[in-house]
Formats: C-alpha cells, sequence, structure tokens
C-alpha cells in the first residue's frame, strides 16, 4: 500500500491539445482513416414481418394482449408488461393524433437540411393511448403543427410500396 | 453463495431466419422463467444481458433488451463482454444486496452479420494491426496456433483429436447443429486455410440464446430442489497489445486460479469432474485444458489421445460438443458451456448425462483479443 | 409464490464502499492522445489523489459508450492499457449516457460484494474519431426497421421530448434557457471545461435551431475525455484518509425500448432509479435531505426533467426553482456546480467526471472555486441514456 492522500486541486488544471476541422482537412494531424464494411441483415422476426406485409397492402396492424386488453402498436409476440405471449391481430386505423413534435434543420450526420423537416410522434386511432410511432409531417407549414393535431397517413401507390415504415411517404393534417 | 436455480435456451442454429434476436431472447427467456418458477415481473431484482454492439449492428445495444425479457423499468444493463462476466456481475450484485434474484442473458445472432471477417477485424488495434492485411482475422489465431505448436510440442493429431472427440460428442446433443462422426485420417487429410490451420479446426457460427436465473442461497433453497451452487467466477485480462501477450492463455490461468480460490479449490485436476471449455480454435481446447491445470503442458497430447477428456474418459472435456460441435456462439459461448454443465450438474443432460458434482466452465473473448473468464459450479 | 414471501430486499453487503480518489482529462476535441492515452492522464490523477499505486488496484471497472464513437469494435479490449487493466480482471458496463453513473455503480458492487478491496473506474470517451461528425454514430441506435428508414438525427427525439414537457407543464423555452446560462457561468471556475462562458437567455433563444424547439445552445457539445474514480474498502480507506466520502445508495432502471409508447413528459425510469437509491440511503424527504446534486444535463431541459424525476422539484416545479436561483451555486440547492455537461463538455461516459467525480469533491470539499457555500454531507449524481431509456442514480455522503 502507498503513501496516503494527497492535497491537489481537483482536478488539476488539464490542458490538451485541442483540434478543429482544419486541422483535419489540412491534414494537420496524424492519423490512420479506415472505411470498414460492416453489413447486416437483422431477421425482422414474426411481429414485424406481419406488420411490414400488411403495410404493402396500405394497412396497420397492432397485437393485442388479452390480459391487460391493451392493443399494442407497433406490435408484438409478447406484452412486455404482463410477459405473455400475443396471438391476437388488430387492424387499426391509418389516422392519428400528434402527441409532440419537432423542426428539424439538420440530417442524421448534423449537417443543414435544404428544407427542414417535421417529425412527430404519432399516437394511431384504434390503438391504446399512447401507443404511437415516430413519422413525418408534411403539407402544412411548421408553424402551424400543434400538439394534439389530427393527422392521417398519405401512402405511396400500391406498385411502389415495399414493405418498409417508408410506404407510408409522411401524414398529413386531417382536415375536420 | 449464490446459485442458479433455472435455465432456460432457445437454438442452437445455423441460421435462424423465423425469429428476430429479440424473439429468440424471449423463447429463452420464457424457458428458464418457467424452470425457476418465477414471474420476471414480480420476482427478479436485475437483469444482465451480454451483447457487443458490433456483432449486434447497433450503436447502442442495451437500448433493445428489457421489453422481451420482462425488464421493463427495471434494474437492467448491459455487460460488453461474455456470459460469464454477466453471472459474475449478477454474482457481485447478489453478495452486495443488490439483487435477491438476478437474470443473466447472452445470445448470439451471428446469421445477421454478412461481414463477419470485417466485424472482427473492426476489434484491431487502428494503428498497429489493422492496416497490415486485409485478410480474414482467423489468421491471428492461426499465428497463436503455430507458437503454441511449436513450443509445446502440440502434434497436428492431438489437435485432430479435439475436432473427431467434440464433433463425436455433439452427435448425442440434440441441440448441436455441427455434430458429425469423424477420423483423424480425415480431418488430416481437410485442407488448410491458414497454415497450420485447417477449416475444420475452426467452429462455425451459430444462432442461440440462454438465460439463467440466479437466486441467493436462501431463496435458492425455497425455489428449487437442484440448486447448482456458482462455487467460484474470475474473470481476466492480460494485455491489449497482440505481440506482447504470452500466447500461453495466461488469461484463461489466472481467471482460473480466481476460480478455484473461491471454490476452495487446490489440485483441480482430481477435484473437478466434468469441464468445457473454449474450443473455438481446436488448439485452443488443448491450451485452454493446460491453462485450468487439468493436465501438464507436455502431457495434454498424450493424454488426449488416450482418451482422458473422452465423454467417459477420466476428465470429460466439452460433453456438448464444444464450440466445435455447437458453433461459436459469440457472446453466448460461455453461457452454453455454463449450460452444459449446469445440465451435469442436475442429471438433466439425457443420453449425454456422466457422473459429475464439480464442474468448470471457461470461454475466451475471441480474436484479437487476450481475456477470459471461468466459472466453477458445483452441486 | 414461496418467493415473494421471503423477498424484500434488504441491501444487505459484505463491506462499505468509500472513494478516496478522483480524476479527470479536458474535455475538449483532440487528436493528439488516444482514447488510451486519455485513460491514462485520468487514472494517474485519480491514484495520486487517493496516494495509491497501480499495483494496489485488485479490479478495474471500465465505462465507455458506443463502439462506434472509436471506431473499434471490442473498445475495451483496445483501452484496456491505458484504463489499467492489464493483469488483473477487467469488466466493461456499457448502459448509453447511463454509463457515465452506472459505471461506478458497479465499481460498488465489486467492493460491496468483497471480491475487491480497491476497484479503479474508469471512463472514456473520444468522439472526434467518429467522421463526418460523432452524430454520425448515432444513425446506429435507432430501431433498423421502425426508425431507421426515417433518417433520423439522434437530436430529434430530445426536441420531441423536450416539447412535450414544454406542452404538458406549461414551461416557456425562457425558463428552460436559464439553465444553459447558469452552467454555462458555472463552468467558468471548471479547469477542465469545453464550452464554459457568460451567455444570455436570448443568447439561446437566438442561436442556431437545430431541431425545433432545441437550438445550439441547449445542447452540450461533444467532446473527447476521460475520468476516473478509485473505490475502497472501508479497511483500506482508513489507511488513506481521514474523511473519505461514502457511497449510501445506488439505483438504476431501464424502461422500454418503444419510446413511442411513453408519455415523454416524466422520466418514469429516473424516478424508479432514485426510488432504489433512496431505500438504500434511507432517504425520504429528498428536497430537504439532499445538498447538492449533479443531474444529467446534456440538454437545459434535461436538467429540470430529472430534477423532477429525482424528486428534487415536483413535477412542472424545476423551472421555478431555477428562476428563483435555489439551483444555483450559493442556493439552497446547488445544481450542477461543476458547469454539467453543458458548461464543461459532453463525451458521454467521461461525464462521470463533471458527475460522480464532482459530487465526490463537492462532499470532500475539495472542489476549490467550485464548491458550493452552503454546508454539504449528502449528493446525488445521475446520468441517462439509450433511447431516453435508463437511469442510474447514486447517492454519496460524507458521513457513514
Amino acid at each position: 500500500m502507498a503513501v496516503g492522500k494527497k492535497e491537489i486541486s481537483c482536478p488539476p488544471s488539464a490542458e490538451g491539445t485541442g483540434l478543429s476541422d482544419a486541422d483535419i482537412s489540412q491534414k494537420n494531424v496524424t492519423y490512420f482513416e479506415d472505411h470498414p464494411n460492416l453489413a447486416y441483415s437483422w431477421t425482422a422476426g414474426q411481429a414485424m414481418s406481419r406488420f411490414l406485409n400488411e403495410l404493402k397492402n396500405g394497412k396497420l396492424i397492432a397485437t393485442k394482449c388479452e390480459k391487460c386488453r391493451r392493443v399494442i402498436f407497433p406490435p408484438r409476440i409478447y406484452c412486455e408488461l404482463c410477459y405473455k405471449p400475443i396471438d391476437d391481430w388488430v387492424y387499426i386505423k391509418d389516422t392519428g393524433v400528434v402527441q409532440t413534435f419537432s423542426i428539424s434543420f439538420i440530417d442524421p450526420d448534423a449537417k443543414p437540411l435544404e428544407k427542414p423537416v417535421i417529425v412527430a410522434v404519432i399516437t394511431i386511432d384504434g390503438a391504446s393511448p399512447n401507443m404511437g410511432i415516430m413519422h413525418i409531417i408534411d403539407e402544412v407549414e411548421p408553424e402551424k403543427v400543434y400538439i394534439g393535431m389530427r393527422v392521417k397517413a398519405v401512402w405511396r401507390p400500391e406498385s411502389e410500396r415495399k414493405g418498409t415504415i417508408t410506404d407510408i411517404k409522411y401524414w398529413k393534417p386531417l382536415e375536420g | 453463495m449464490p446459485a442458479v436455480v433455472g435455465v432456460g435456451y432457445y437454438g442452437f442454429n445455423t441460421n435462424t431466419p423465423d425469429m428476430s434476436w429479440k424473439e429468440i431472447m424471449y423463447e429463452a427467456a420464457v424457458r428458464a422463467y418457467e424452470d425457476a418458477g418465477i414471474d420476471p415481473r414480480r420476482d427478479v431484482d436485475s437483469f444482465v444481458t451480454c451483447a457487443e454492439d458490433f456483432y449486434e449492428g447497433f450503436a447502442i445495444f442495451d437500448e433493445f433488451v428489457p421489453d422481451q425479457l420482462g425488464a421493463v423499468v427495471k434494474p437492467t444493463c448491459t455487460v460488453c463482454a461474455d456470459f460469464l462476466y454477466g453471472l459474475a456481475t449478477a454474482y457481485m450484485q447478489i453478495e452486495s444486496g443488490l439483487a435477491d434474484i438476478a437474470v443473466v442473458e447472452a445470445h448470439s445472432k451471428a446469421s445477421d452479420m454478412k461481414t463477419f471477417g470485417e466485424i472482427i477485424r473492426h476489434a484491431m488495434d487502428p494503428i498497429w494491426l489493422k492496416g497490415v492485411t486485409r485478410a480474414h482475422p482467423y489468421y491471428f489465431a492461426a499465428l497463436e496456433m503455430s507458437y503454441y505448436m511449436n513450443k509445446y510440442c502440440i502434434s497436428e493429431e492431438a489437435i485432430a483429436e479435439v475436432v473427431v472427440k467434440n464433433k463425436g460428442n455433439a452427435i448425442l446433443n440434440e441441440s448441436a447443429p455441427y455434430g458429425a462422426k469423424l477420423t483423424v485420417e480425415s480431418v488430416l487429410n481437410s485442407p488448410f486455410v491458414f497454415y497450420p490451420m485447417r477449416k475444420i479446426e475452426i467452429a462455425e457460427r451459430a444462432d442461440g440464446a440462454i438465460v439463467f436465473v440466479v437466486a441467493r442461497d436462501e431463496i435458492a433453497r425455497k425455489i428449487t430442489d437442484s440448486p447448482v451452487w456458482i462455487k467460484g467466477i474470475g474473470w481476466w485480462s492480460e494485455t491489449s497489445s497482440y505481440d506482447t501477450r504470452s500466447f500461453e492463455a495466461l488469461y484463461a490461468y489466472k481467471a482460473g486460479k480466481m476460480a478455484y480460490k473461491m471454490a476452495g479449490i487446490e489440485v483441480p485436476v482430481k477435484e473437478i469432474d466434468i469441464a468445457e471449455i473454449d474450443d473455438r480454435f481446436a488448439f485452443k481446447e488443448l491450451q485452454h485444458i493446460v491453462a485450468l491445470q487439468l493436465a501438464g503442458k507436455f502431457e495434454v497430447c498424450e493424454l488426449m489421445r488416450e482418451g482422458y477428456f473422452s465423454r467417459n474418459g477420466s476428465l470429460p472435456v466439452n460433453v456438448s460438443g464444444g464450440n466445435l460441435g455447437v458453433g461459436n456462439l459469440l457472446e453466448a459461448t460461455g453461457a452454453q458451456k455454463s449450460l452444459e454443465v449446469v445440465l451435469q450438474l442436475r442429471r438433466e443432460a439425457g443420453r449425454r448425462q456422466i457422473d459429475c458434482e464439480l464442474g468448470v466452465a471457461q470461454c475466451w473473448r475471441y480474436i484479437p483479443t487476450a481475456s477470459g473468464a471461468v466459472a466453477v459450479f458445483g452441486v | 409464490m414461496e418467493v415473494e414471501v421471503i423477498k424484500g430486499l434488504k441491501f444487505h453487503k459484505k463491506q462499505d464502499v468509500a472513494i478516496v480518489g478522483a480524476g479527470m482529462t479536458a474535455f475538449k476535441r483532440r487528436m493528439l492522445e488516444t482514447g488510451k492515452e486519455l485513460s491514462y492522464y485520468a487514472v494517474k490523477q485519480a491514484l495520486e489523489e487517493a496516494g495509491l499505486d497501480i499495483k494496489d488496484v485488485e479490479m478495474v471497472v471500465l465505462g465507455s459508450a458506443p463502439d462506434a464513437f472509436d471506431g473499434i469494435s471490442l473498445k475495451e479490449e483496445y483501452l484496456l492499457e491505458g484504463a489499467g487493466g492489464c493483469d488483473r480482471p477487467y469488466m466493461r458496463y456499457f448502459v448509453g449516457g447511463g454509463t457515465a453513473v452506472f459505471a461506478p455503480i458497479a465499481g460498488y458492487w465489486h467492493v460491496a460484494s468483497g471480491l475487491a478491496d480497491v476497484c479503479l473506474v474508469v471512463c472514456e470517451e473520444k468522439m472526434s474519431c467518429c467522421q463526418p461528425h460523432p452524430q454520425s454514430a448515432f444513425k446506429y441506435i435507432w430501431d433498423p426497421i421502425l426508425d431507421r428508414p426515417l433518417k433520423p438525427n439522434l437530436i430529434w427525439i430530445f426536441a420531441l421530448e423536450m416539447r412535450r414537457y414544454m406542452h404538458v407543464n406549461n414551461v416557456k423555452h425562457e425558463d428552460i434557457a436559464l439553465v444553459s446560462v447558469k452552467n454555462k457561468a458555472n463552468a467558468l471556475d471548471h479547469p477542465c471545461s469545453h464550452v464554459a462562458g457568460k451567455i444570455t437567455v436570448e443568447d439561446v433563444l437566438n442561436s442556431e435551431p437545430m431541431a425545433l424547439p432545441v437550438r445550439r445552445l441547449d445542447v452540450s457539445p461533444p467532446s473527447d475525455g476521460a475520468a476516473a474514480l478509485v473505490m475502497v474498502a472501508p479497511h483500506i480507506a482508513r489507511q488513506l484518509t481521514d474523511d473519505p466520502v461514502w457511497v449510501t445508495g445506488v439505483g438504476w432502471n431501464l424502461d422500454t425500448t418503444h419510446w413511442t409508447n411513453r408519455d415523454l413528459y416524466f422520466p418514469r425510469y429516473t424516478a424508479e432509479a432514485a426510488r432504489m437509491a433512496y431505500r438504500m440511503a434511507h432517504i425520504t424527504d429528498p428536497r430537504k435531505q439532499i445538498d447538492v446534486a449533479e443531474p444529467y444535463d446534456p440538454f437545459d431541459y434535461k436538467e429540470l426533467h430529472h430534477m423532477e424525476g429525482l424528486g428534487l422539484a415536483k413535477k412542472g416545479e424545476a423551472p421555478i426553482l431555477t428562476k428563483e436561483g435555489v439551483t444555483a451555486r450559493d442556493g439552497d440547492l446547488p445544481v450542477c456546480p461543476s458547469g454539467g455537461l453543458l458548461g464543461v463538455g459532453n463525451p458521454i461516459s467521461a461525464a462521470m467526471g463533471v458527475k460522480v467525480c464532482e459530487i465526490y469533491w463537492q462532499l470532500a470539499y475539495r472542489a476549490g472555486k467550485r464548491q458550493v457555500a452552503k454546508e454539504v454531507t449528502t449528493g446525488i449524481c445521475q446520468a441517462w441514456g439509450d433511447l431516453m431509456q435508463i437511469g442510474t442514480v447514486m447517492v454519496m455522503s460524507n458521513k457513514r
């Protein structure tokens, strides 16, 4: 065992070697660059496969837990709260309510977007409360979006649907 | 002393196209909870998952854990290591009074990975190693094998013997996809891929999920008649520099020493009845047997040839078929090892049952690491 | 079932756990120092403060967030040497951003279980390796089926949560911006700070929009850094110091993966984690019993959100406390006296340096210019991460 506690200011002043974007672009620093080829193909599984196939038909499907009676969306084959398997499928509507939203000016790499996108969590009509998904809202001025706004899915034409979440192009305000 | 009170598993398969990683975890968990007779939503205090981001294809895998384990709004965490590290975590949580019942999960969805070699290569030191060659990183193991064979006069036959034994054992294991009846000659006649390593000496990948329920001793005695005690657990890391490590599985030796000390084992070779050892490359089994003090450095080949480590030998090793028979389960490797030991100790191993009371499970963290863990189980 | 009858956690541990040393590097973008080197600097400081040598360390815990930042798979194995993990038991824990407080929690059970008497906890993050931007790594945290096709940016979810918080509790952006102003000013006294400064509420409200309502100055910047902590058993602590800081409560909790199935206005996971820690630390009235707090503040609204989750304020009350100056360094309940992530910088898991280490320094009266005005006995720190899912809480006290 060593000597016992030292009285030093905490933490001691700690300089580091800073870095700016220019340092990288002008190669002022020594670095090794690698572009790994990491590829995955995730098995969608039972619940998601059914969900994606129904998207091709222009429908949203959920599962219903027999015990807690929740209509669960996005669907899964187990109820995470009751911890019971589920095999009860129900169609829900393609309309919903904006739970919360944001107007995004940046893309996934934090680069500016040409046109801001409106992103929202939308709870779907026909599912239990709070059962929502994240998606895009369009055909509306950003300043006109509000929490509680009713929206409807705008689907791609059937021939263009591929069984992905983007088979819904976006959601638009539902008048009336 | 914490005990294993329930085990459940799903698999093991070469591919699982019908189930997502979440769903295989769910299947394994349901079986484990049923085995232990507990309700995860009510009885479990802590959940531990063992997963590596790049093996899963996510940046933060921990996010995708709770629902399928029944762990929503419960203390849950991820250990970036093999299952045995997760078991050590559960052990410590129980000993610290943070949990009475803890659940440990590990899985492999290796079939989701499309560029496995590249993913392993991604674990290498970016400055010293990554750029050296784009060859498949299995060559790392071949380099080690070459050194090990030369230093300790390990014969090709002894390594072929490991393949024959393990793939043969796997035939009796319904959940092992890579069982085969082979001879030493057929192995020696098979092609090399990374000299001196043959393709058949490398464990193929497999999918599967394994869940353990671990409980504090008082509770373990109440909820089951056949608790399997975790008598000792150890884990150890050597160094991350590939070029300065021992190539003699020092990590397994030290982790074993820690686990044996905890379990009060003085002469492992006399006291241990069954061993499940990491054999993701066939030579590793010999190296790990020596590191775990189950055979001398220079006698291991001879003992392997004599059948000392076979199913009806004096010290059966990898009765389940090992990784060569069951497959490379990535971070679930230690889980499959522990599972076999637990089933054997509980006398639930069916046709491969052997007579045993004290078993050891060991894992290595795969290339390019020199880290590993060891657990000693007893009844 | 019998289990229920005999269960009921009593938190019987093998030994108490004390903190005797901490260290951290400056938080900034840097290229010269590698992750290993950053870890080394932090470890060296922590051991020096504790008066220990690396040979005295029995086990090492590493906390580090996504492998994708450093661009190395099995990152723990790579960082091994810098973190002092060579030739000893070494394990990495990872719960997203929550790792900042979770790694010390893991250190706690390494010691409390009796397996180790001296445990070193190291947290490292080197985000600048990830190109073109550290946020690129966050592309891969999303659900590959439901979210990734929409090409989301990480800021989105926080913007969505912030909007919901503002809507339900009727909070104005001006009130939230005060947090950013306070923390960046507090950070002026921190030698490791990255983005300290005197700013005004107007500066925040007029800064560049990222994903409204989140603007540039609402956000903490990605940084590189490392932090370390030495946790020891009582008999070791006695040999080293007369006034160690004790860990009296720990808690952690993970909510559902399906974040769109939750009402985001209240952090249930933090509340549950705090409940566990409070039970263990015998805290019944956190607002009265806790003297200093370091809730996780990667965004300004998050400090308020987490104060409410920790029970330091009632729902919707945190902005009022902030406005009244209660949370200032000389206030009745100093919150983020270090300057927090908003002021010092946010190297995800290495945030341990401004959370756990800071509370340790405050309770040991070693925080120098950052020392809070009031007398302190009990402090709390908290972190949060994953898809707004996990709460990790640690309660410390300078009385055993």
